[in-house]
């Protein structure tokens, strides 16, 4: 008799635990989050992650009636892993949009899969000009190279550099930031006297930047990728260049918020292009920036962060819409948002699929003992000249 | 021009104290000890973490990051090598490789995958510079100290090496292990002591390269191809062979990538597949060893 009655509720509690499980399914609104988590370019990760967290507990885990389930995976920032990862959260999980992609070569080897399952795949870091044509499912949230380029590029001949050097790392938004900056830069009467190309897995910048000094530019114009900056800057001091009358300028990645104050003042004076600093007044970036770093243990957000948190609240708003809808109704429903984020006001172009921001002219300085990046220019609404 | 000799001889040095513990293990023992980047990552991290969270002034931290990776290396040959030595050799390069990749995501696990930053005392920042035009020499300052402390210590390994009973031992372990057990040599004490020096040179190297060629977790896969140019090049039998062919790839880096930037890093693959085609055992191998 006990038993029976035993069995009989362990069988409805199966019973429950599956209907609830059905339940659970049709209700829940699944983002896949495909970051690299490890590797070289994990502090990418780490932000992002970061950020679509903090998002998710400032604005609830609800969204059109359905609760959100945040699946962060790890692809160590390697295309085919990450084409796995996205094709296994397609499948298995079945999730309403896919989302993060670090550097560039990985959204790229994902973008076909948006294509034929017809899910969103919001961008929130890489950079190069050309991914959004690559589906017509992508939606960008970061920021395209061109559009920081060129507005250093505008800055540059005002400010008495005539000449420049430009040094890149060789690959995709490294050849972006090249290119849009030499055209511009020529256009507006400035020389470029060298293009130099640093392969992506360099350890010394050194015969590069004595390059650069026997060059003798009034500037250096450089992209590294997030992270590399510190050596770069390390050695340009070191060289003597700055000594030698050389600028450095370049887009907001060699003066990247993460690793910023562990510079050193040789940073001091940098000028550099980018659509996000943490020190970017408004009282939307003041909440934005306490709140993670409160959450994170001191970590200052840095322009993957704001990358991430824009896309999150992308996804949200396009979930409300839709009542946590999927495929082509949610694609829609992100194209053309307009709305305040931390690093200004920024519009998803419903043509492009691109973000529409201001591009910022900040240069390095000491506020309260740390270094940052502090605005003193602005472009506004800055659409990626890449695309024409 | 002379700028870019002393760059490029700066480097390789660094490389020979990197590589230098490596070409002697494996001349010795016959073991291709592929983790031999992670010990160099140790002691680069070593001192990282006592400028940063104690405050110990850099030049104190270079013995320091010596000895600590010098015990590591000791702890784990003991521990982990002694049973490897008679394996074959696939056994020992999967081995040592996996252990690389545990050191690798060990590191970043506890110590972030970020870019580690050391901070020079002023005396090294600067930079000195003599002559003119093509002759301009520019020296780094901290690039000069790179120089002379491996100057230091290549005189210091040859002369322990030739002159002393140590040295002897060494070299006739290195040539017929078996034979020299027979005499009484006691061939583990010689092993042991010769993979923990090592370790440690290795680990002066990460700490001296830090600064030059930066350091985050993937240090060790980063710079194992380099370690095992430098060894195949040199070839494992003298001090000197290491010593000549990392000077060579460093010179020969450093320019390829001045006057000829497009082709960057090709230039010291190339020149290690054109040598090992024209001389397979190595540039300076001693007649007669093994």
């Amino acid at each position: 008799m006990k038993k029976r009655i035993l069995l009989q509720t362990l069988a409805a509690g199966f019973a429950a635990a599956l209907s609830g499980g059905a339940f659970a399914q049709d209700t829940s609104f699944k983002i896949g989050l495909i970051l690299p988590m490890t590797g070289p370019f994990a502090s990418t990760g780490k932000q992002i992650e970061a950020a679509a967290r903090l998002y998710m507990a400032q604005n609830g885990a609800t969204v059109g009636g359905k609760k959100v389930e945040l699946i962060v995976k790890d692809d160590t920032s390697t295309p085919d892993v990450t084409k796995r990862i996205a094709q296994e959260l397609l499948v298995n999980d079945k999730v309403n949009v896919l989302a993060g992609f670090g550097l560039t070569p990985l959204a790229f080897a994902t973008a076909p899969l948006a294509t034929q399952s017809k899910t969103p795949m919001v961008v929130m870091a890489a950079a190069t000009s050309s991914i959004t044509q690559a589906s017509p499912y992508i939606i960008r949230t970061s920021f395209t190279l061109p559009q920081a380029a060129v507005a250093i590029a505008d800055w540059a001949p005002k400010n008495g550099i005539k000449k420049a050097v430009t040094l890149v790392t060789d690959f995709g938004p490294g050849l972006d930031a090249e290119k849009f900056f030499r055209d511009r830069f020529m256009f507006n009467g400035g020389q470029v006297i060298e293009s130099i190309r640093v392969p992506l897995r360099n350890p010394d910048f050194a015969p590069f930047l004595q390059k650069v000094r026997d060059a003798k530019p009034d500037a250096v114009y450089a992209f590294v990728p997030s992270g590399a900056g510190s050596a770069l800057m390390k050695q340009f001091s070191e060289r003597g260049l700055d000594k030698a009358g050389i600028r450095l300028i370049g887009t907001g990645d060699v003066t990247d918020d993460d690793i910023l104050n562990g510079m050193g003042d040789v940073a001091l004076g940098v000028v550099t292009s980018h659509h996000y600093s943490a020190a970017h007044p408004g009282a939307v970036n003041k909440k934005f920036v306490e709140a993670f770093t409160k959450a994170n243990a001191g970590l200052r957000p840095n322009f993957m962060a704001v990358g991430g948190y824009d896309g999150m609240r992308v996804i949200y708003e396009a979930a409300k819409v839709t009542k946590g809808g999927s495929g082509d109704a949610l694609l829609a429903a992100m194209k053309g948002q307009i709305f305040e984020s931390p690093r200004g006001p920024m519009f998803i172009d419903a043509q492009t699929r691109d973000v529409v921001h201001n591009i910022y002219i900040r240069k390095v300085e000491k506020k309260d003992g740390q270094l940052y990046n502090v605005e003193f220019d602005t472009i506004k609404d800055v659409k990626d000249p890449g695309k024409n | 021009m002379l700028t870019i000799l002393f760059d490029g001889i700066a480097y390789g040095m660094l490389l020979f104290v990197l590589a230098v513990g490596l070409a002697v293990t494996m001349g010795l023992m016959n073991f291709i000890n592929l983790a031999h980047g992670a010990f160099a990552m140790a002691g680069g991290y070593i001192t990282v973490l006592l400028m940063q969270k104690v405050g110990v002034p850099f030049l104190l931290c270079l013995p320091l990051a010596f000895l600590g990776a010098a015990i590591l290396g000791g702890v784990l040959e003991r521990t982990l090598y002694r049973p490897m030595y008679n394996k074959p050799h696939l056994d020992q390069v999967l081995f040592s490789i996996g252990l690389t990749f545990m050191a690798v995501s060990a590191t970043d696990y506890f110590m972030g995958s970020t870019q580690q930053i050391i901070q020079l005392p002023a005396w090294l920042r600067g930079r000195s510079e003599f002559g003119e035009g093509a002759w301009l020499l520019g020296m780094g300052h901290y690039r000069l100290f790179i120089i002379a402390v491996c100057a230091v210590l290549t005189i210091a390994l040859q002369y322990i090496l030739t002159k002393t009973r140590f040295g002897s031992r060494l070299r006739a372990a290195v040539d017929d292990q078996r034979v020299a057990a027979g005499l009484g040599i006691n061939v583990n004490v010689v092993f042991l002591s010769t993979f923990a020096v090592g370790s440690g040179l290795a680990g002066l190297g990460g700490a001296l390269g830090a600064e030059v060629l930066g350091l985050d977790p993937t240090f060790a896969l980063k710079f194992m191809i380099y370690f095992l140019i430098v060894v195949a090049v040199g070839g494992t039998s003298s001090i000197t062979g290491p010593l000549l062919a990392a000077l060579l790839l460093g010179v020969a880096d450093v320019a390829g990538k001045y006057y000829i930037p497009k082709l960057g890093g090709f230039i010291v693959y190339s020149l290690m597949i054109a040598i090992l085609i024209w001389k397979p055992q190595g540039l300076f191998v001693r007649q007669g060893g093994k």
